[in-house]
């Protein structure tokens, strides 16, 4: 029914409606391309030079012209449509501080700050805090956000500096952080696992190296997760702060300083 | 309008060799006799002229010399680019060195190559022969046009070599990473300055065309006989005046906020970031019409001459272009659906709309290809490469105006794919394409077709090479703008075939290379109208003589020549007055 065309089919409800209409589009796509290629292809060889004999010299055909006016608009108006529906799905969001969605999950929220190079993901009722700048992180993949399934995870983006981009390819879904705005979206995720982000936006020097990661856990693991990292001290109250990466006017100048005395990290992916 | 009034008489041939210091020669065979009788054309010749000259056509040709030596290094710099990309663990740059690359990369290809071929050269050269002006509307600004774009190109290319490098934000220069604390080096304010430079060029190239257009038409050819390459210069022009000085608005706030200490762009001091993306897209959306129309106009004018048929819908082609036009100023933020601050629907509408005169552009010349006689020599290859580009990029495309869709590609390879495709498939494929055609035209000589059709099976064999891996491997998650990646992703196979391919397009101009040293060494003449074309341009001289015509045939349609050339052939339908019919053989003076 919906074949993937080489897109994940998202491991989050908003992504997984993201990947039904995409790979829709796909279709119509490979169809009406296809259709067009065809009859490209086939005019190309049919109508080859065959003889000096002056062809025909027609300059219009008004019903035809209406007609290859009006199938497009047709079909470009039925993608809009399918668009706004899934468009509304993957931008609602439960209200701001909601303990809990309308349905009566429980609802998480994650202030996500992006910065110049690394990720700050903090559990602002979990008094857990976890950040992390280019390379740290599990095996040199940048800091892990770890989220339950079956929760709503409402992310608050924001970053302090320049703007990074928030992607994970398995949520099939992309945000800017972006300097003086909130934004703020919601993420069902249905499967546990590892699942890879990394900032999409280029932020300056070491933005091929901003990797994140997202590990989805049951809710029970979630809470041992916490408490675990309570434990080691991770909290909103100490948060450990790489020397590199001190929010957010310190690393305004790194740019500079980071070319003058490259890392030894540089180019260790 | 100054220069350009002389009677027929006085107007002969331009000099062989005077025009560009490169020595044209190999004269092709003049039909019309008017070569040698007439007195000589004052002027200086050799570097001398090409420093002072005012006519369009040695304009033209400096404008495509000078964009064609910038895509080749920008050229350069993807291979480096593809070299770096090759698999996970490559050193050939530093991440630096890197960000430098591709941000000019993007730079020169777009702001200094791609417009600057088709709108400061091709239509330079070709428009004013097309209506059959002498020259265009003002002279001596086409001049100051190239003069600013030459003086541009070479700041923003010189900047590789300043204290901290060239710019390394990316072409679009997002607000606040191009500030003065995240980017202090001069080679960010040369890139402003290139840009202001260059802007006020096509500015001013803007105005001259469209005045050229509007009022200096031969008579006999009403808006509706224009062809459609002059139709789409037009409507670029307009475009850049509506897009352009909102750039050079743009630039000048932000190297306010680096030396002058306003806050336009800097959320500390009451100022807001996204603006410079509202302000850029709404220069940078209609920007990529105007780098496509007049690609589409090329292709539009080789099609009916190799199909030997005229154009099909040739109405359906003016308004479909014209509601491009219209529709490109109202889509600019389908480039900021992930910012979270654009109204998604309304930008989604109307990108998805643009779709619609892009569809009628397709069926156009497949309607005008259709019952005629094809015949494939290397213009009609590359216009025929260019419909199959363009059809995926186009309907990639269509995928990127549904926000959702662009939330799960955005900044992947995905979207690098799709711009390629579509930049590629016009501005390298339709602009060889028209390159190759009037190639003859301005050099009195013929190109190889032999090498001709290995340059275009090489780069279109390298094309999809390059591009599908990159469709794929953007699915797979792979940004945009990275220097590297872990081999872990298994994104390395798809890199290197993607690589492979950028080497075959590359090596495919070596064959371009080769074609014009072998037309400068062994000149073949063209003569007045090898294609059997159907435009004014074709009935003047190869190359054609100062101010343009010496005479001109009646224009009952919008192939003058074509009429003229086989009038058994000419149709009262074709779009003309059929008043005018009795004045069949009747040619009028140049400037009357």
């Amino acid at each position: 029914m919906y074949p993937t065309y080489g897109a994940s089919r998202g491991v989050t409800t908003q992504g997984q409606d993201t990947f039904k209409l995409y790979s829709g589009m796909m279709t119509t796509g490979v169809i009406v391309g296809g259709l067009v290629g065809v009859l490209i292809l086939w005019t190309i060889i049919r109508y080859r030079r065959r003889s000096d004999e002056m062809p025909k010299q027609f300059h219009e055909n008004i019903p035809i012209e209406i007609l290859y006016t009006g199938i497009p608009v047709i079909i470009v108006a039925f993608l809009f449509l399918f668009t706004v529906i899934t468009e509304n799905k993957v931008d609602a969001t439960v209200p701001a501080n909601a303990r809990v969605t309308s349905t009566g999950t429980p609802v998480l929220d994650v202030k996500v700050t992006a910065f110049q190079w690394g990720w700050r993901f903090d559990y602002l009722r979990n008094n857990v805090s976890i950040s992390g700048d280019v390379t740290n992180g599990p095996d040199h993949h940048g800091p892990q956000m770890v989220v339950p399934v079956g929760q709503t995870v409402q992310v608050t983006l924001v970053s302090n500096d320049v703007i990074h981009g928030f992607y994970v390819r398995d949520f099939n879904f992309s945000r800017y952080a972006l300097p003086g705005v909130v934004n703020t979206f919601d993420l069902d995720v249905v499967h546990t696992g590892t699942f890879p982000g990394q900032c999409t936006q280029i932020c300056g020097l070491y933005h091929t190296e901003m990797l994140f990661s997202v590990r989805a856990v049951t809710p029970a693991a979630f809470q041992s997760w916490a408490a675990g990292e309570r434990a080691s001290g991770h909290t909103l109250q100490r948060q450990p702060e790489p020397a590199a990466n001190t929010p957010p006017a310190d690393t305004n100048v790194t740019p500079s300083s980071a070319l003058a005395a490259p890392s030894s990290k540089k180019g260790s992916l | 309008m100054t220069t350009t009034i002389e009677s027929p008489e006085l107007i002969e041939p331009e000099e062989p060799g005077a025009s560009d210091g490169h020595g044209t020669g190999g004269h092709g065979p003049d039909e019309h006799g008017h070569d040698a009788s007439h007195a000589h054309y004052e002027g200086p010749t050799g570097i001398l002229n090409w420093l002072t000259s005012t006519d369009h056509k040695v304009i033209g040709k400096s404008y495509m010399i000078t964009s064609l030596v910038l895509f080749f290094i920008a050229g350069g710099m993807a291979l480096i680019i593809r070299g770096q990309l090759s698999n996970p663990t490559s050193s050939l740059v530093n991440f630096q060195t890197y960000n430098e690359l591709f941000t000019m990369h993007g730079s020169l290809m777009l702001y200094l190559f791609a417009g600057p071929f088709a709108f400061g050269g091709l239509a330079n050269y070709i428009v004013p022969i097309q209506i059959g002006a002498p020259d265009m509307a003002f002279p001596r600004l086409n001049a100051l046009s190239y003069w600013l774009y030459l003086g541009g190109s070479s700041i923003m290319t010189l900047s590789f070599v300043v204290a901290g490098g060239a710019a390394s934000f990316g072409w679009v220069a997002y607000a606040p990473l191009s500030n003065a604390i995240n980017s202090p080096g001069a080679g960010t304010d040369m890139w402003l300055m290139s840009l202001g430079l260059t802007g006020f060029s096509a500015i001013f190239t803007g105005v001259n065309l469209v005045a050229t257009i509007f009022y200096l038409r031969a008579p006999g050819m009403t808006m509706f006989r224009v062809p459609i390459f002059s139709w789409n210069m037009l409507v670029t022009g307009i475009l850049i005046l509506i897009a352009f000085p909102v750039l050079f608005g743009a630039v000048v706030m932000l190297f306010c906020d680096r030396h002058f200490g306003t806050h336009i762009y800097s959320v500390s001091g009451g100022g807001v970031p996204v603006l410079w993306q509202h302000l850029f897209w709404f220069f940078g959306h209609p920007e990529v019409y105007i780098l496509a129309l007049p690609y589409f106009g090329i292709v539009t004018d080789i099609i009916p001459v190799f199909s030997r048929k005229p154009l099909f819908g040739y109405r359906g082609m003016v308004f479909a272009t014209l509601s491009i036009a219209a529709l490109s100023t109202g889509v600019w933020a389908h480039h900021m659906f992930t910012t979270g601050v654009v109204l998604l629907p309304f930008f989604s509408l109307l990108s998805y709309l643009i779709a619609v005169p892009t569809g009628i552009k397709f069926f156009n010349w497949i309607g005008t290809m259709w019952g005629g006689q094809l015949s494939f020599q290397t213009p009609m290859l590359f216009s025929m490469g260019f419909l199959f580009a363009f059809l995926m990029g186009g309907v990639t495309g269509v995928l990127l105006a549904s926000p959702p869709v662009d939330f799960m590609t955005h900044d992947t390879y995905f979207v690098v794919a799709h711009f390629h495709q579509v930049l590629i498939g016009t501005t390298v494929f339709a602009g060889f394409a028209g390159f190759y055609f009037w190639y003859p035209k301005m050099y009195g000589r013929m190109l190889s077709e032999r090498l001709g059709k290995i340059h275009f099976w090489l780069l279109f064999i390298g094309f999809w090479v390059t591009f599908i891996p990159q469709y794929i491997v953007g699915l797979d998650g792979m940004p945009r703008r990275i220097a590297d990646y872990l081999p872990g992703n298994g994104w390395t196979g798809l890199n290197v075939i993607s690589t492979v391919g950028a080497m075959i397009i590359g090596a495919s101009f070596l064959f371009f290379l080769a074609n014009l040293v072998t037309s400068w060494r062994k000149p073949v003449p063209a003569g007045d109208n090898p294609w059997d074309g159907g435009a004014l341009e074709w009935f003047t001289s190869s190359p054609p003589p100062h101010h343009n015509f010496t005479h001109l045939p009646p224009i009952r349609s919008e192939r003058p020549t074509w009429d003229y050339n086989h009038p058994e052939h000419r149709k009262d339908e074709s779009h003309g007055d059929k008043r005018h019919r009795e004045h069949d053989k009747e040619t009028v003076g140049a400037n009357s």
